[in-house]
Formats: structure tokens, C-alpha cells, sequence
């Protein structure tokens, strides 16, 4: 383990910091708030040569992602930032990046979604994108955004994955929000991100290489399955990375989050900041003698079914905690919950009690009074036998 | 030019094809005669990057490829910035010596005249003013070909395309073009030409020159499409003189801010000749379209004398 020096940044700083240690070949990005400090922070980095990075300052989010593509493809070590209406832009992109297995890295500093135009956090960006081949990685503090910013090239360029990985964390909360950040030598980074190899390059000329066929019936259900497959896989491989950087931070780096899950009778899972509010109340909790835990997925995608299944079987009742509205999903339920009963389910497991709880869209703040709300709702699902509403709703006026 | 650029036939048969033939264009499309000359004008590597559109689902159909060097798709708008992001990665490889310092490499975007006068037209104008070093090909058969013939901003007046129809009441489309050369140059970087393969000399020099300027570069090359225009599929090179002949598609070239226009017909001919030709303006023969022939016509007249005092003005 190497000694961190700490510094007080805000999470955009943070990831600004470890994406100067990463030194990436090509960035490619577009400002948009409260992703904007990210980028400006990596210009001044460019403009004082304290990275041999290229950086394009491109004119739209698509164009930015277009770019990364092309880095990727030529055989660059490629990195961008965006947020909401800047991810959305991209959506096309993000497909074609999965698609041919570009090991992109992009950091979402999670915002609404318009209409109406709110720059606010919630999840709804990435959570849009979750199906789009990426993984996904959401953070609860600024240290966890550096942390994983790290992994993730790992993560991504690992010759077994060559996937694109999306690296989250909560807008303006820990985004603009300033706490202790531990960074790590950069030297120590230097060596953890090693040299990006790629197998294939446009730019090795000797051996010329086509991208981004055209794909009829007979080969593109083929190729969509290998995609499938590798992201199925990819959970030893990306908790191996994880492992080996705890060793070298000194940071637990696990795939769940665990507080008091060891006998927690009723649990929140909840990804991201929200964690660390669930966490302090669910601390008093204790302290009143009630069995409470919390779950904090790190990865998303792929979703950690397993571990979640594991940690939550043995409750009485559980609330999952959504930043984000999937529409039309059974009353409008939101994602994690969906995928959260989707395992429950595969597992045959029917007798615990799950509710939805949405909550802090548009940067609506989430209290401990809200979290302790869920904790009783919880308990006395399970003293009555019933589950009751199944989605519901956290500082919302109704 | 200060430099003399030379083509010689002689090279050209000896060089290597770099565009292999077995590609599933039609028979009579402009678009592979066009690529394979400026393929043929570039020395040394070079990376291409295609936009969707005809060229690229006809020549990349997997598991096979028609191109021998280091090519890319990645989506219809934006085959400059993919580019962009290509050149990028170069410069960032050479400088931490990944790529040796005396390797060259060329970078072209290639789109159909939709992905460049329309869709991309954005990501064009953005990757032209942040100065990457590249050649951008728009190859203009005036219409979205690939999915059926509908107009684009490249399409004539009067022509009749899948979204632009001949009825009852319309003729057809019912605006002139954009004039995307013009914006191109006017973006100020050194070199932006419109060519046209019958004249395979004066677009293989221009390639040449594109792909020796310091800076981005464009070129706009008339590539007609058989199927689109509905003409025959032995036509395709008479028709891309007949169109110089009737100054509808004037061969020239802003080098560095001055405007040269390299071919000045004898004796104009009269633009009905032009769209006499072909299937898709046959409407704008019926006597009471003839006013629609006039105005084309004069937009021809208009952009022919414009260009001509853009030449003289130096
Ligand atoms: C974002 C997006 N919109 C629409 C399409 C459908 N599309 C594919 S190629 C094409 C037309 C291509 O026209 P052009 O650029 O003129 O090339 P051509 O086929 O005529 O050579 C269209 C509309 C697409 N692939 N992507
Ligand atoms: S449809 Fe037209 S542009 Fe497309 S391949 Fe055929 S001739 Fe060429
Ligand atoms: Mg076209």
C-alpha cells in the first residue's frame, strides 16, 4: 500500500486529477454543467504541459464521443466527461463505441434529463444508457469518483473485456461538493494504468483493419451475442482490478458497499452520495437497537446479481431507492428496483418484501428524515405481512 | 501552387489498388471511380473514415472488405470527427514515440453529399475550424442514394426524388441547392475544390493538393448515381462533363483564399442539355414546368458569374 496525500477537491476535480496521473492520449470533450470543471481543469493541464494529452475541443457531445471513437479505433488510451442532455447527444455513439469494443472511459457527473431543462442531479442520464453495452460505475464521494476514474481505464482495456466503461458520480453534491480527497503518487498510477496495447489499430499500418462493417442478418445476431457474453463474464475480471487497487490505495474497493448487512433485518439499497445518508441514519437506527443495513451497488452494469442476492436474502423487507424513473415500467417503477426483483426473482426467491422508493429527481435534497421514513415504511411491512404500495416516493409534494 | 504536381498514367496503372475491386456499388456509380483516383493521388499511408451512405455498406459487407488500408464507419454524420479523433490519437502517438517520427500518415473522411450538406454538416464545420489535418470528400450524387433516393440538400431544383415527388401540384423539389463549397471555403483553410472525374486530371491535382495543404482540406467531386438519376450506367463520365459544360458544376478551387476556376467552357451550354440527360428532371419537360428549366437556369447563370468575379477579384 502507498500513502495518499490529501487534498480538499471537489469530485469533478478529483477525477480531473486522476485523468492528469492516467495521461490519456486523446481526450474529446464538450462542457456542460456540472461535468464543466472537468474539462476546464484538463485544458489548463494541456496548456501548462503537464500532459501530453491531445485534447479536442469539440463542438457537441456527439462530435465529442464521435472523436473518442476514432482515438480509440487508431489505438489511443481515450477519455471524455459529460452530464444529462451531453449523454443523451451521445446516445447513438455510445452504442457504436460498445459495438466495436472501444475501451472508451467517460466520466458522467449525473444530471437531470429535460424537459424541463434542470441541471440538478439525478440519475435518469446514465440510467438511459444502461443498456447501451457500457459498464457502469457510480461512486458516493469524490474520492470513490478518483478511485474508480483510475480502475476504470483498467477495467476497460483489459484484453479479456475491451469494453467502454462509464464512471458516475452525483452532480454538484459530490461533484461541486469539496471534501478530503487522497490521491495517490503519480508514479503509482503511472505503473497501475501501465501502457494501453491495442489489439487492433487503424493506425498500425501494416496491418490494415476495417471498423465498423456493414453487418446483415446473418452475422449481426452473432456478433450482439459475443457482446452479451463478454459483459456476462466480465464481473471477475473487473473485481480482480478492483482488488489490486485496494491493495495499492489501501481503500476498500468492493462490488457492494456493505453496512450492517451481516444481520440486517430490513436494508436500502441505493446507489451513489444518497448511500452516505442512508449509512448515518441507519447508524441511529442501530443505536436504537433496530436491525438496519445498507447496500451500495458500485457497478451497475453488469449488475452484481449475485452479491445483491447474498447480502439481502436473509431481511425481513427491503427498499430500493431509485434517482431515476424508468416510465411506463410497472407504475413507472424505477431501474434499480426493476433489476433488483428481476434477480430476486430468477432466484426463486418470492417471500421477501421489496419496495421502490424514487427520490431526489431534479436535485431534490433526500433527508435523514426521508431515509428513516423508508425504515419504518420497512418495518412495518413486515410486522403486517404486506407489502403495500410498491412505488413510492421520497420529499415529493402530492 | 508554386510546386508542379504531376499526374502520370503510368503511376496510376502501376500503383497499388487500394480500393480492391468485388464491392457491390451498381454498375455505373461514380462514387468507386471517384475514391480509387484520390486513392491514387495519395503517396504513403493513409486512414479513411466513411460515412454511412452507399459507399461504405456496399464495400464492408461482413465478413468481407474492399479496402486495403486502415479503414473506419461509424455513423452517418460524423465520419470527420471520427477522423479528427484518428488524427489526434496520431499526433498524441508520435509524440510519446509509439509511431516513429518519419512515419507520415494520411487521414480522409469521406460522406455522401446527405452526410456532408446535411447531417454532418456540423461536425464537418467543427473539425474544419479546430485545423485537423485531413482531406474531406464529399461525393455528391445529389441525393440520400443508400436509402432510396430522397432528396438532400445537395438536390437540384425541380428534381424528382422519393421525398421530393413529381404530383398533382409539386414538381418535384422546390428549392435550389445549398452551396456547400462555398461555405466550406469560407470557413478560411487552405485548400477546397469541386471536381468531377471525367476530368480525372484536374481531380487527381486537386487531391494531390488537398493532401499537401497545411490544414484541413476539402473536396467536392460530382459522382453520379445510375439508379438515382435514372440514367444509363455508361453515361456516368459524359454526364459529368456535360454538367462542366453547363457550368451546373464549375470545376474550381480556393487555394488559400483565391478562387481559380479550372475549366471555362468554350460555349456554355444551355442547362436543359444537363437535365435533358436524365430521368429525374424529365417532368420539367412538360410545356407548363418550363418556367421551372428558366429559373434553374438562372441559378446556374447567377453562381457561374459569381464565381467568375470571386476568380477576378483574386
Ligand atoms: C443518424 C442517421 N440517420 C439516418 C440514417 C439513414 N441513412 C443511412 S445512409 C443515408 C443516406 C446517405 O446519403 P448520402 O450521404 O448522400 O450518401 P449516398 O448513399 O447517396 O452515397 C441515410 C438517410 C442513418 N444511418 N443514421
Ligand atoms: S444507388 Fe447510386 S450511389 Fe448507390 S451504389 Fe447504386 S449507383 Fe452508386
Ligand atoms: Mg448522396
Amino acid at each position: 500500500m502507498v500513502e495518499s496525500k490529501f487534498l480538499p477537491l471537489d469530485g469533478a476535480t478529483s477525477v480531473s486529477q486522476a485523468m492528469r496521473q492516467i495521461n490519456p492520449d486523446v481526450v474529446a470533450a464538450y462542457p456542460i454543467t456540472p461535468q464543466t470543471a472537468v474539462v476546464q481543469n484538463f485544458s489548463q493541464y494541456v496548456a501548462d504541459g503537464i500532459v501530453n494529452t491531445e485534447f479536442i475541443p469539440v463542438e457537441s457531445e456527439h462530435a465529442a464521443m464521435s472523436a473518442c471513437v476514432g482515438a480509440s479505433a487508431a489505438g489511443g488510451r481515450v477519455m471524455t466527461a459529460t452530464a444529462a442532455n451531453g449523454l443523451a447527444l451521445m446516445w447513438e455513439m455510445l452504442y457504436i463505441a460498445a459495438g466495436m469494443r472501444l475501451p472508451i472511459v467517460l466520466t458522467v457527473v449525473n444530471r437531470a434529463l429535460s424537459s424541463p431543462l434542470n441541471i440538478h442531479c439525478d440519475h435518469s442520464d446514465a440510467m438511459g444508457a444502461r443498456d447501451s453495452g457500457w459498464i457502469q460505475i457510480y461512486a458516493e464521494t469524490g474520492q470513490e469518483a478518483y478511485d474508480n476514474t483510475i480502475q476504470a481505464i483498467r477495467i476497460a482495456e483489459h484484453p479479456d473485456l475491451l469494453l467502454p466503461v462509464m464512471s458516475c458520480q452525483d452532480g454538484f453534491i459530490t461533484g461541486h461538493g469539496v471534501e478530503r480527497v487522497g490521491i495517490l503518487p503519480d508514479s503509482d498510477i503511472k505503473d497501475f494504468v501501465g501502457e494501453y496495447k491495442p489489439r487492433y489499430a487503424l493506425l498500425n499500418i501494416d496491418e490494415p483493419v476495417t471498423f465498423g462493417a456493414w453487418d446483415f442478418t446473418d452475422y449481426y445476431f452473432e456478433h450482439k451475442r459475443q457482446q452479451s457474453e463478454v459483459i456476462n463474464n466480465s464481473l471477475p475480471i473487473i473485481e480482480s482490478v478492483f482488488k489490486e487497487y485496494e491493495k495499492l490505495s489501501g481503500r476498500p474497493q468492493p462490488v457492494l458497499d456493505m453496512w450492517g448487512m451481516d444481520d440486517a433485518e430490513y436494508a436500502i439499497i441505493v446507489l451513489s452520495s444518497t448511500a452516505g445518508t442512508s449509512r448515518a441514519v441507519a447508524r441511529r437506527w442501530r443505536e436504537k437497537g433496530v436491525k438496519v443495513g445498507v447496500v451500495k451497488p458500485r457497478l451497475y452494469r453488469p449488475f452484481p446479481e449475485q452479491y445483491l442476492l447474498e447480502a439481502i436474502k436473509n431481511c425481513k423487507a427491503v427498499a430500493v431507492l431509485d434517482r431515476a424513473i424508468s416510465f411506463g415500467a410497472p407504475l413507472s417503477q424505477g431501474p434499480l428496483f426493476t433489476d433488483t426483483t428481476a434477480a430476486l426473482y430468477n432466484a426463486g426467491i418470492s417471500g421477501l418484501p421489496v419496495v421502490n422508493y424514487i427520490f431526489g429527481l431534479g436535485g431534490r435534497d433526500i433527508l435523514p428524515d426521508h431515509i428513516g421514513s423508508v425504515f419504518s415504511d420497512l418495518q412495518k411491512i413486515a410486522s403486517d405481512g404486506q407489502r403495500g404500495t410498491m412505488v413510492r416516493y421520497l420529499g415529493l409534494r402530492e | 501552387m508554386t510546386e508542379r504536381i504531376r499526374i502520370s498514367l503510368k503511376d496510376i496503372v502501376n500503383n497499388e489498388e487500394r480500393m480492391a475491386s468485388g464491392h457491390r456499388l451498381c454498375g455505373g456509380c461514380g462514387e468507386p471511380t471517384v475514391m480509387r483516383m484520390i486513392l491514387h493521388a495519395v503517396e504513403g499511408p493513409v486512414v479513411v473514415s466513411t460515412a454511412t451512405g452507399c459507399l461504405e455498406v456496399s464495400t464492408t459487407v461482413y465478413p468481407t472488405t474492399a479496402w486495403r488500408l486502415p479503414w473506419i464507419h461509424s455513423a452517418f454524420e460524423n465520419a470527420a470527427t471520427t477522423i479528427s479523433g484518428v488524427e489526434a490519437a496520431y499526433l498524441a502517438l508520435k509524440r510519446s514515440g509509439k509511431i516513429p517520427a518519419d512515419q507520415d500518415i494520411k487521414f480522409l473522411a469521406v460522406g455522401g453529399d446527405g452526410a456532408s450538406y446535411d447531417i454532418g454538416f456540423q461536425w464537418i464545420s467543427g473539425a474544419l475550424e479546430r485545423g485537423h489535418k485531413f482531406v474531406y470528400v464529399c461525393l455528391n450524387n445529389e441525393a440520400y442514394m443508400n436509402t432510396g433516393i430522397q432528396r438532400s440538400g445537395a438536390t437540384p431544383l425541380g428534381a424528382n426524388t422519393t421525398t421530393s415527388p413529381v404530383g398533382d401540384v409539386l414538381q418535384g423539389k422546390t428549392q435550389w441547392r445549398k452551396p456547400f463549397t462555398r461555405i466550406m471555403a469560407a470557413h478560411d483553410i487552405p485548400y477546397v475544390a469541386q471536381a468531377s472525374p471525367h476530368n480525372y486530371r484536374d481531380l487527381m491535382m486537386k487531391a494531390k493538393k488537398a493532401f499537401a495543404a497545411d490544414g484541413p482540406a476539402v473536396l467536392n467531386v460530382l459522382a453520379p448515381c445510375p439508379r438515382g438519376w435514372r440514367t444509363e450506367s455508361d453515361q456516368t463520365m459524359a454526364l459529368t462533363k456535360l454538367a462542366a459544360d453547363t457550368c451546373y458544376w464549375p470545376l474550381y478551387e480556393v487555394d488559400r483564399g483565391k478562387t481559380i476556376v479550372n475549366y471555362k467552357p468554350r460555349e456554355k451550354q444551355p442547362v436543359s442539355e444537363w437535365l435533358k440527360a436524365q430521368g429525374r428532371f424529365r417532368h420539367l419537360f412538360r410545356p407548363a414546368n418550363a418556367g421551372i428549366v428558366e429559373e434553374v437556369q438562372e441559378h446556374i447563370d447567377r453562381e457561374w458569374e459569381r464565381l467568375l468575379k470571386e476568380e477576378a477579384a483574386g
